[in-house]
C-alpha cells in the first residue's frame, strides 16, 4: 500500500508500523520524531502503530537554526 | 580604607533564570548558517553559551551518508532551545512544537519542555504574526510548554503575550539576519518597563537583528536580561573571533548595566580640579 512520507510517496507491506517503516528508511530513531495525518505519534507508540492507505507522514530531527 | 580592603571585587551578578531553566551564560546562540559543523562547535565553545537555538526540519532521508547536528552537538553540556521558525500559522507551530519536544525527550535533553515560539506573518521581513503568535502561546502554555516568544518590539504585545503566560517575551532589535542592531532602543525600554513591573525577575530577551557586539551591549545597557542571536556570529568574517566578542559584548552591557550609566548631559564637566590651574582660564 502507499503512504506519503516527508510529501514523497512511499509503497509499504499491509500492516506495517511505524517501528517498521524508520527501521527501512535507516535513520537514526533517537534523532528524529514522527507525525501522521498531521498527529505526533511518541515514540512508545511506533511499535503499535500500524500504517493505514495514504497515510501521511512527516518524519523531522534536528538541524541548525537561530 | 584601602582598595578591595573589604568589599569583594566586582562581578557579574547571577545567572539567567529563564522559568524553570538556570542559565550560566546571557547569551543564547543559533546553530544556523555556519561554514562547517566544526566551525559551528567551536563558535558555540567560544561564545561562553550553555544554550543554543535548533530548528526542527524533514530528515533527508534520500541522503543517509548526511550528517546530522546532533553528532556535532555535545547535549550534555548545551540545553537545546528548539525553535518553530518557518511557521506561518499557529497550528503549524504547534505541531513543531510538539515535534521538538518528542526530539529532546528522547535525547534526554532538558530542553524537552521549552520552546522558542515563532509564528512569522511576512517571509521578506519575517515579522511576527502577533495575533498567531498570541494563540499560539496560549495552546502551548496549555500544553505544559514554557514559552519563549520571538516578538516585534510593540510593547502592547509583549504585554499580552506576558498575559498568555509566556516564560519570556523575546523582542526583535531589528528584522531577523539584517544586522541593523536595536533601531528602537525606546520601545524595548517600554517592554522592560511593562514585563518588569511588580515582576523584575521577569526574564526579556532580546531576539534577532544583532549585527556586532555592541548591538549587544547596547540591548543589555538597557537592561534585558539576555540576547538570543545567530546570524552575527555565523556570518561574520571570522565567525570563532566574533564569538568571543559577543561573549565579552555581553558582560561589558552587563556590567555597564548594574554599574548604572551616568547621565547624558549637554556640556563638558570636568575631570581634572577646576583649581590651583596655572594657566588662566578664558572666561
Amino acid at each position: 500500500m502507499n503512504v506519503f512520507v516527508n510529501g514523497d510517496p512511499h509503497n509499504v507491506s499491509e500492516g506495517t508500523t511505524v517501528a517498521q517503516l524508520l527501521a527501512e528508511l535507516d535513520v537514526t530513531a533517537r534523532h528524529i520524531a514522527v507525525e501522521v495525518n498531521l498527529e505526533l505519534v511518541p515514540r512508545t507508540q511506533h511499535a503499535e502503530h500500524r500504517l493505514r492507505e495514504n497515510d501521511r507522514l512527516e518524519v523531522v530531527t534536528l538541524v541548525g537554526g537561530g | 580604607m584601602a582598595l578591595g580592603a573589604q568589599n569583594p571585587p566586582p562581578q557579574l551578578d547571577g545567572r539567567l533564570q529563564v522559568g524553570t531553566h538556570t542559565l550560566a551564560s546571557r547569551l543564547i546562540v543559533g546553530t544556523g548558517k555556519y561554514a562547517s559543523y566544526e566551525q559551528m562547535a567551536e563558535a558555540l565553545a567560544l561564545s561562553g553559551t550553555d544554550c543554543i537555538t535548533v530548528a526542527v526540519r524533514r530528515e533527508r532521508l534520500v541522503n543517509a551518508a548526511g550528517q546530522n547536528i546532533l553528532e556535532h552537538i555535545d547535549t550534555g553540556r548545551y540545553t537545546l532551545l528548539p525553535n518553530t521558525a518557518g511557521c506561518f500559522t499557529a497550528d503549524d507551530a504547534v505541531r513543531v512544537a510538539r515535534l521538538g519536544r518528542e526530539i529532546l525527550l528522547s535525547l534526554q535533553n532538558p530542553g524537552a519542555d521549552w520552546v522558542k515560539l515563532e509564528v512569522l506573518g511576512d517571509s521578506k521581513t519575517l515579522l511576527p504574526d502577533p495575533i498567531a503568535t498570541l494563540q499560539a502561546t496560549e495552546k502551548l502554555v496549555a500544553e505544559g510548554f514554557q514559552v519563549l516568544c520571538y516578538t516585534s518590539d510593540d510593547p502592547v504585545a509583549a504585554r499580552r503575550l506576558k498575559e498568555a503566560g509566556a516564560t519570556s517575551v523575546m523582542p526583535a532589535g531589528s528584522p531577523i539576519g539584517s544586522g541593523q542592531g536595536i533601531l528602537n532602543p525606546n520601545n524595548i525600554r517600554i517592554c522592560l518597563e511593562y514585563l518588569k513591573d511588580g515582576d523584575p525577575d521577569y526574564p526579556v530577551i532580546v531576539d534577532a537583528g544583532v549585527g556586532t557586539a555592541s548591538d549587544v551591549t547596547i540591548a543589555m545597557e538597557l537592561g534585558v536580561d539576555g540576547v538570543l542571536l545567530n546570524t552575527g556570529i555565523a556570518h561574520a568574517a571570522d565567525p570563532l573571533q566574533m564569538a568571543l566578542a559577543m561573549r565579552s559584548a555581553i558582560e561589558a552591557g552587563r556590567l555597564a548595566y548594574l554599574a548604572g550609566r551616568i547621565p547624558k548631559k549637554l556640556s563638558a564637566t570636568a575631570s581634572s580640579p577646576q583649581s590651583g590651574t596655572i594657566a588662566p582660564k578664558p572666561r
